[in-house]
Parts: structure tokens; C-alpha cells; sequence
């Protein structure tokens, strides 16, 4: 079973209509002992990440999901919030992910960073397989986690930043796959059959 | 790097897609999620859902709406139409959608554009600008184009985005429905004065319009709608034209 997070902060909606179009049994929750229970889990997210860290203090899961030992992948906001800490309301997040989201220059670029890019494949990793390297996600952010030694792709918006993240049992994406078409539900469903 | 965006745009009226020339002369151009449903597989980047509907009905039917595109599209859809305060949007977001486009009620309160930012992110949250150019400057109409305000166009855009706006979504009146191209002059000035990305609206009648818009006013996303119902314009055709004149574009 997949534990879908609900912490009122995001995009669960979107999440589970691909999971029922992937003929996938899930669990929208915000309960500590179902995560735990769940083979799989998806923390997605959309909005503010300072918001976002507050109300996962307030549902007591802030500890869980920095300690389960089962597949995690963090979508968008889910991913940012795995970093150690985001300029965004300037917030420690869950400390996963060595690095800091920081805002794009709104000077170099236009921010946010909406639309379809390509990413780059710079590590094997599973969740790409039978993706081709140049694919191309829908992202939708203003802030982002450089690159670093966790990164598994990058892409590229007047800097390179990093795409997807893979740290043992902790995945994170940038990019929406569940608003990115056909690659979007191959990564899932490669996430999924992990 | 970003490609550029086809937004194909379904005007929503009692939960069926119409299309007007000038706000007016409402034709029916089908079921909104057959048509959703259909410009995803051809490859459109995006959809905006606009609600003209004015009956009291209509927040429940346009949140019935926004589940049932939800579920069947994998693309991202913006929805709007008479959304005026941050429990509405909640509730749009909540049954699928990813972005609302704010009209009228931002108008009237600008800081709903920073609360809705604030919540949801500025990513969700797309100012829609209607102007009209009054022969020596661009105004802004609210209600659909029947009302003018005292708002010159260029100052609302940048007012918008420094509110917090993810996105400009600009209709020229003046251009809607004629099928003579988009107010590239216009749009540049728009989209060189703001930092976030600009979507032009109003105007679209071939394809030399979307690269021109691309290409002469930088702007980040074309929309269209009757090209597009009516299957004048099939969005592959559109797409294999606009990479072939260097257009960054997903097909």
C-alpha cells in the first residue's frame, strides 16, 4: 500500500488521480502509524515551504518522515522540504538532503520557473528507467536545490540546478510527474514497482 | 531549457465549452473534458478553464468540473471565472486544478493576489489582465470587458506581479476574436517590465501569429481558443511549425 501525505499543502488530488490511473492502491494520510505502515511513500507538495514545515509540526510527522525506512519520493515542494533548510520563509526543513533551496535571480530569469524543460540524467537510478535522458517535466518553482552529490539529474534555468535527488531509501523530484504526461506516470509507476 | 507554451483556453458556460467574439455570440464547442481530454493527447502544454457562468449554481458545478478534468488529464489546468476569495481557491486547488486566474475580484482587492500567493504559492496564483487601448493608452476592463477601470495597463501588470502574481495572463479586447494576430507591441512592453512569465491572450488566427508573439514580444505562452476547438489550427501542425522556426517547444 502507498501513503499518499496530506499535510493541506499541495497538490494530493493530482497525486492520486495518476496513482488510479496507474490501478494503484493508496492511502491519502496524515496519520504517523499508516506511514509507517505503508510500503511506499509520496510527499507532494505545492505552496509555501515555511507553511508546509509548520503544518507537518503540527501533525506530529515532521520526526517520521525523516526516519522511515521504506521508499519516499518528495514531488516539488515534498522535495525542497527534504533539503536541510529552505530560503523560503527561511525554515529548517527535514535535513535528508544536504543543501540549501534557494530563490531564482529574478534578474537573469523569469521566476517562477513554469513551464516544460528537459532534464539531464547525471546517475542511474531506477526511477529513470525507459526514460529517455532529455525528457521533458512540467515544473512550476521559484526556488530550487543546486546540484550536489545526491542529485540524479539535472535541469536548467540560466543555472543548472538539481532535477531529482536519490539519497538511499529518500527520492525527490522537482518537476510535476503526475502533471507530466505519459514520462511523468512511467516515473511513478518506476518509483512504485521499486 | 523552458520551452514555450500552448495554452488552448475553453470558455465554460452551465458546464459546457462556448466560444464568443468580443465576449459575445456564444456558439457551443463541446463537452469540457472530451475536449480536455483531447488537447492533451495532441500535445498542448496546458489548459485554462474560464467559468462565465452567472447562475448561483455555479461554484458547485465548476468544482465538479475541475475534479472531473482532474482525472482525466495528466497536464496542468488553470481554472477561473468569479473567484474572489482565498476559501474558493482552496477549493479549486483541492479538486485538481493547479492554477486560478484572478480577474475582476483582485481589481477590486489587490492584496488577494499576496494572500492567495502567500498560501498557495505564486505559482498557482495567474493575474488576468484584460486592457483595451483607448487610442493614446491601455486600460483595464473588468467583468468580462464591461466595465472600464482607471487602471492603465502596464502599471496593473507590474503592480500584479510585485503583489506576488506567478503569472500574467494579458487579453487585448481589442485583438480578441479578429483573428489578425496578437498586440505584440503591447505584450513586449508587458513582458520586458515584469520579471514573471506572460501569457498572450487574444488574437490568434494562424500560425505565423503564435511565432510572431514568440519571437517579437517574448512572451512565454500563447493562448487560443476557437482556432483550436473548431480544429482550424491542429496544435502537432502548430507545434512542428514553431520548432522549425527555432521555437524552444515540447512536441
Amino acid at each position: 500500500m502507498i501513503a499518499l501525505i496530506d499535510y493541506g499543502s499541495g497538490n494530493v488530488a493530482s497525486v492520486a488521480n495518476a496513482l488510479t490511473e496507474l490501478e494503484q492502491e493508496f492511502k491519502i494520510t496524515s496519520n504517523e502509524a499508516e506511514i509507517c505502515r505503508a510500503n511506499k511513500i509520496i510527499f507532494p507538495g505545492v505552496g509555501e515551504a515555511s507553511y508546509a514545515i509548520r503544518q507537518l509540526h503540527l501533525l506530529n510527522l515532521f520526526t517520521v518522515l525523516r526516519i522511515v525506512k521504506k521508499p519516499m519520493l518528495g514531488i516539488c515542494l515534498g522535495m525542497q522540504l527534504m533539503a536541510d533548510f529552505s530560503k523560503e520563509g527561511n525554515v529548517a526543513c527535514l535535513g535528508i538532503f544536504p543543501v540549501t533551496a534557494e530563490k531564482f535571480d529574478e534578474k537573469k530569469t523569469k521566476v517562477p520557473h513554469m513551464g516544460w524543460n528537459d532534464i539531464q540524467i547525471t546517475k542511474e537510478s531506477k526511477i529513470f528507467e525507459g526514460i529517455k535522458n532529455g525528457e521533458r517535466f512540467y515544473f512550476a518553482n521559484s526556488y530550487y536545490l543546486p546540484e550536489c552529490p545526491y542529485t540524479t539529474s539535472i535541469s536548467n534555468n540560466e543555472i543548472n540546478f538539481s532535477a531529482s535527488l536519490e539519497k538511499d531509501n529518500f527520492y525527490g523530484v522537482q518537476f510535476h510527474p503526475e502533471k507530466s504526461g505519459d514520462a511523468g506516470l512511467k516515473l511513478l509507476k518506476n518509483f512504485i514497482d521499486l | 531549457m523552458l520551452c514555450k507554451r500552448i495554452i488552448p483556453c475553453l470558455d465554460i458556460k452551465d458546464g459546457r465549452v462556448v466560444k464568443g467574439t468580443n465576449f459575445v455570440n456564444l456558439v457551443d464547442a463541446g463537452s469540457p473534458v472530451e475536449l480536455a481530454s483531447r488537447y492533451s493527447k495532441e500535445g498542448a502544454d496546458e489548459l485554462i478553464f474560464l467559468d462565465i457562468t452567472a447562475s448561483a449554481e455555479k461554484r458547485k458545478t465548476l468544482i465538479s468540473l475541475v475534479k472531473d478534468v482532474a482525472r482525466a488529464i495528466r497536464i496542468p489546468f488553470t481554472v477561473g471565472g468569479g473567484i474572489s476569495e482565498i476559501n474558493d481557491i482552496e477549493a479549486l486547488l483541492k479538486a485538481g486544478a493547479d492554477k486560478v486566474s484572478l480577474n475582476s475580484s483582485i481589481v477590486k482587492n489587490p492584496s488577494l493576489i499576496s494572500e492567495a500567493a502567500k498560501r498557495f504559492g505564486s505559482q498557482a496564483v495567474v493575474a488576468a489582465i484584460d486592457v483595451k487601448n483607448n487610442g493614446h493608452e491601455y486600460k483595464v476592463f473588468i467583468k468580462g470587458g464591461r466595465e472600464e477601470t482607471e487602471l492603465t495597463g502596464l502599471d496593473w501588470c507590474k503592480r500584479a506581479a510585485d503583489l506576488g502574481a506567478g503569472e500574467i495572463l494579458l487579453t487585448s479586447m481589442d485583438k480578441d476574436g479578429t483573428k489578425d494576430g496578437y498586440d505584440n507591441y503591447f505584450l513586449k512592453q508587458v513582458a520586458s517590465s515584469v520579471s514573471i512569465p506572460v501569457i498572450a491572450s487574444g488574437g490568434a488566427g494562424k500560425k505565423e501569429d503564435f511565432l510572431d508573439a514568440f519571437k517579437l514580444a517574448d512572451v512565454d505562452a500563447c493562448l487560443a481558443a476557437s482556432l483550436f476547438h473548431f480544429n482550424i489550427l491542429p496544435i502537432a501542425e502548430l507545434k512542428n511549425y514553431l520548432n522549425e522556426n527555432g521555437i524552444s517547444i515540447r512536441n
